[in-house]
């Protein structure tokens, strides 16, 4: 890296706000996904400003800049693939203001989702978008991802909580789009830049709607005997007028591994089980949680569990959310694909995620948001076996195709990166991929933000790269 | 009426896309296209997607301008298209493409009437929570590209909440999509959402994906009554701040009872109103929930508390009235349209907590111009205020002006924001419609310049001219 360019930032942020020594780059060089990209340079901004002249100086020594809050991402998003400066927000982890009464609130992008939450729900408030990291994850990360969560079937994802944002261009230009008032006038902007994945903009500040936590909530585990059942409740309760606001489906295999580790007395011979949550005024629980249960026996449930209190909730819900850490405890490393199918296609998608397990060789755990049909197959591998990498992502790969032939999309949630953008066309038309190559253009003309995220390279649409021996690969959906 | 001219030449390429059947150039055809007193040259009704790109493409060859229409129920928003040679009629793209109610999607062409999508739904006790305005003829394109919400957003959100995904061809005919058809989905750009409320100014929209939802089993309506505003919004702050969930919540002025018992609004809802639901003196908000007896009995004595904290003066369950009741509020923009010469309607955006500032407002702004209104306000912080003048001389213009431009700045002042979606064609020019220039206008210029750069779609109508 340019001895000037490294002077230069550490005289404008401070010495102790950049990082450049091989061991401490290191750290970040991963994310949550099984990638690798080390930076030239870390550093860690404590104001828009700072940011700003960040920016200005990638543009002065034409190096690449990304974005990056918790590292949690598991496509690669933060990660730096042609070196340069990744700019970490954690720093900048400052709540600016909450307004409770107009449930509102402004935020700087480290500030961690969950802390947010915590900051209002003296007032009954919450920020209702919820990753499976949101202890750690920030809501910059959160807006550049629109991730998702097991409670998004109801409540939706971030793109549906995201007001306003103030961002800096690639080329330095300070921008404020949306308010905090609804229907601001104009294109959507802010519909484009939620979810672009850091490839638009570095967000400095962002405006969201906290909602209302519901008057009372009810957590239902149901124990089935085939995935058919099981599917086939899912649809019911829909048909029956009733959104839960969760509806999670672990398969048998999945759920031994959790019951050797979480000890929580889930049956060992099951082929599937849901956890159902419905939430609102007491009234409306009562009447959702009855008709759920019922639904669930008519469907052939062998035993529907409903947690009488928080603790019995919580128990429930330990299995779900140590079902990676359970798995982690089987396997050196595993692999979380993020597929997406039409919710009714789950019991021929997991036969043919279990015939892909079988031909590769590796065991596959199931664990999806049954709602809405997002998939997160865990596939078991040593990543210190290059032969089993390699079959790894061959295998990964079959289940999206599979996917894809199903109707469905090759991520629900934790986002194209680096990960996936070989796949791009398969869903995209080189004249797709054109257009949305143009709005990325348009606003990070000289590709300095984020390069080489989400579209394929125009190298050729089959070939597909080959990664970086990983050195762990643990994650968490 | 300015009609444009095209050639021979022109009309010739269009009847081989479509077949001269489909291709109109008389008056009488083309008057029922106009655009704020603007007549096509011609209108084309192409049948396919294919059929939309050849016909962008060829417009853009021969730098044509042309506008995307549906039931032609709100061309009137915005301003008239600076050039307007073709009315693209997309009403022969009328096939539901896809809908499988256990996946909760559903893949519509562009042309689909809302109405007859309802009924497709309804078989399957699901449906869209877009309970639009001119209900009756409006299209699925129209819908989403004229961006108009609904009193279901209280819940449900707007069309951008659970758009899946589209179809559309560019300004240079380029057919493209976005998103997909399963209910979560973050691959690409979400450009979908970018076509959503740009009237047709990025891409004329094909095809749409949406995520449906189940009928909420029984629905129940509740209206309490109030002598001013200020306790009407009180008992909205309260409900806020509650446990309950609405799925609608309109606060409407006095004369809102008027305009919904008038032969206007008959012409949306038959059924007659029932004089005690709302008044001509008062105040009301009105507020619809989902559930079963035991659920609506909470409500209902949660509603009537909050209704008497607030000082009501009145509280009404809806039985068997709700339905007529509904489609009033549903269809306040057309019955406010249709009551009045020279109905002006400006658009409200303002935080939940500043809409009592934002109607005295405009309430005085337009009282001290003498003119009459009628307001509607969404719990969420929309308003509908409807100028109603008495004609449509040059005085009322003067005075409407200045009313509407005081509560814009107004609004401004409050945080929020205010454009002028209806207006009389003629007075357009002096009304500042979609509000003062916006700091991030330049970024909206560039996503232009993607999608059409040689301003072939629908141009001058939106924000900024563009």
């Amino acid at each position: 890296m340019d001895p000037q360019l490294l002077q230069a930032l550490k005289t404008t942020l401070g010495p102790e706000a950049v990082l450049h020594r091989p061991e401490e780059l290191m750290l970040y060089e991963y994310d949550g996904s099984v990638e690798i990209a080390r930076p030239n340079c870390v550093v860690f901004p404590r104001t828009t400003a700072d940011v700003l002249a960040i920016v200005k100086l990638a543009n002065q020594y034409q190096t690449p800049l990304v974005g990056r809050g918790a590292g949690t991402g598991l496509s690669g998003g933060a990660l730096s693939r042609k070196g340069g400066i990744l700019t970490v927000f954690s720093r900048m982890n400052r709540i600016l203001e909450i307004d409770i009464e107009n449930q509102r609130a402004t935020v700087q992008p480290g500030v961690v989702n969950s802390d947010l939450s915590a900051a209002v729900t003296h007032a009954g408030l919450h920020f209702a978008p919820d990753p499976s990291s949101q202890k750690a994850c920030t809501i910059g990360g959160n807006v550049s991802e629109n991730s998702g969560g097991p409670h998004t079937l109801a409540y939706g994802v971030t793109t549906n909580h995201v007001l306003s944002l103030e961002a800096i261009l690639p080329t330095g230009e300070l921008i404020r789009i949306g308010s905090p008032a609804l229907d601001s006038p104009g294109y959507d902007l802010l519909g484009l830049f939620v979810g672009s994945e850091g490839t638009l903009a570095l967000i400095t500040e962002i405006t969201v709607k906290l909602t209302r936590l519901p008057e009372a909530v009810k957590t239902l585990l149901a124990i089935f005997e085939t995935l058919d059942d099981a599917t086939e409740t899912v649809v019911d309760i829909t048909a029956r007028g009733i959104t839960p606001a969760a509806c999670e489906m672990l398969d048998g295999w999945t759920l031994r591994a959790v019951e050797a580790y979480v000890h929580a007395g889930f049956p060992l011979d099951c082929a599937a089980v849901l956890l159902l949550e419905v939430d609102g005024i007491n009234e409306t629980v009562l009447q959702h949680a009855e008709e759920v249960a019922d639904i669930c026996r008519a469907h052939h449930a062998r035993e529907v569990r409903v947690a009488r209190d928080t603790r019995e909730r919580d128990l429930l819900w330990k299995g779900r959310k140590n079902a990676f850490g359970a798995v982690g405890r089987l396997s050196p490393t595993y692999y979380v694909q993020d597929g997406v199918i039409p919710r009714t296609k789950l019991p021929a998608t997991l036969r043919r995620i279990n015939e892909i397990g079988v031909k590769y060789g590796f065991q596959i755990g199931n664990i999806f948001h049954a709602g809405d049909g997002n998939l997160h197959p865990l596939i078991l591998f040593d990543a210190r076996d290059e032969a089993q990498f390699h079959g790894v992502v061959a295998a990964a790969d079959e289940i999206i195709q599979y996917c894809i032939e199903m109707g469905g999309s090759i991520t629900g949630e934790h986002g194209v990166g680096m990960e996936k953008d070989r796949l791009m066309p398969l869903l995209f038309s080189e004249a797709e991929l054109d257009v949305m190559r143009r709005v990325r253009d348009a606003f990070n003309p000289q590709g300095l933000l984020n390069p080489e995220k989400i579209f394929p390279s125009k190298k050729g649409c089959g070939e597909i790269h080959v990664r970086p021996l990983p050195v762990v690969g643990a994650s968490n959906a | 009426m300015n009609a444009s001219a095209i050639s021979a030449s022109v009309t010739s390429r269009l009847n081989e896309i479509v077949g001269a059947a489909n291709v109109a150039s008389d008056f009488v055809q083309l008057a029922t296209y106009e655009i704020d007193r603007k007549l096509p040259a011609a209108a084309v009704r192409p049948a396919t997607c294919e059929e939309v790109a050849e016909i962008v493409k060829f417009a853009a060859a021969e730098k044509l301008a042309l506008v995307a229409t549906g039931a032609r129920t709100k061309l009137g928003i915005g301003y008239a298209p600076s050039r307007y040679d073709l009315a693209l009629d997309m009403t022969r793209l009328n096939k539901v493409i896809a809908y499988d109610p256990g996946d909760l999607t559903l893949s519509v062409e562009a042309g689909v009437p809302l109405a007859k999508l309802a009924q497709v739904l309804a078989e399957h006790r699901q449906f869209l929570p877009l309970a639009l305005p001119f209900s009756a003829h409006t299209t699925v394109g129209g819908a989403v590209a004229s961006g108009v919400d609904s009193p279901l957003r209280q819940y449900y959100g707007t069309a951008r909440d659970f758009l899946l995904g589209m179809e559309f061809v560019t300004g240079e005919g380029v057919a493209a999509k976005s998103g997909g058809r399963v209910v979560k989905n973050v691959t690409g750009y979400d450009i979908h959402k970018l076509m959503i409320g740009a009237l047709g100014t990025l891409g004329v929209i094909t095809r749409v994906n949406f995520k449906t939802f189940p009928m909420p089993l029984g629905t129940h309506g509740f209206v309490a009554r109030f002598p001013t505003p200020g306790s009407a919004l009180d008992m909205r702050h309260r409900i806020a701040q509650s446990a309950l969930t609405p799925l609608t919540m309109e606060i409407t002025s006095p004369r809102v009872a008027e305009l919904f018992a008038s032969d206007a609004a008959l012409r949306y809802e038959r059924a007659p109103m029932l004089p005690n639901v709302i008044s001509s003196s008062e105040w009301a908000l009105s507020t619809g929930y989902a559930g079963n007896d035991r659920v609506r009995d909470r409500i209902a004595k949660d509603l009537q508390r909050m209704a008497e904290q607030s000082a009501a003066t009145g509280f009404t369950i809806l039985g068997e009235n709700l339905p007529p009741a509904w489609a009033r509020k549903r269809e306040f923009i057309p019955i406010a349209l249709a009551s009045s010469p020279a109905t002006t309607i400006v658009k409200i955006s303002v935080l939940p907590m500043r809409i009592k500032d934002a109607l005295a407002a405009a309430q005085k702004f337009a009282e001290s111009n003498n003119l009459r209104w009628a307001a509607m306000a969404r719990g969420v912080g929309i308003i509908y205020f409807a100028i109603l003048p008495g004609d449509h001389t040059e005085d009322c213009r003067q005075h409407v002006a200045t009313a509407a431009s005081a509560t814009q700045e107004a609004c401004a002042k409050l945080a929020g924001h205010a454009t002028i979606p209806w207006a009389p064609a003629e007075w357009k020019s002096t009304l500042q419609i979609w509000g003062p220039q916006r700091p991030d206008f330049a970024q909206m210029q560039k996503v232009k310049a993607v999608f059409d750069p040689q301003k072939t779609l629908s141009p001058g109508r939106f924000v900024g001219g563009i």
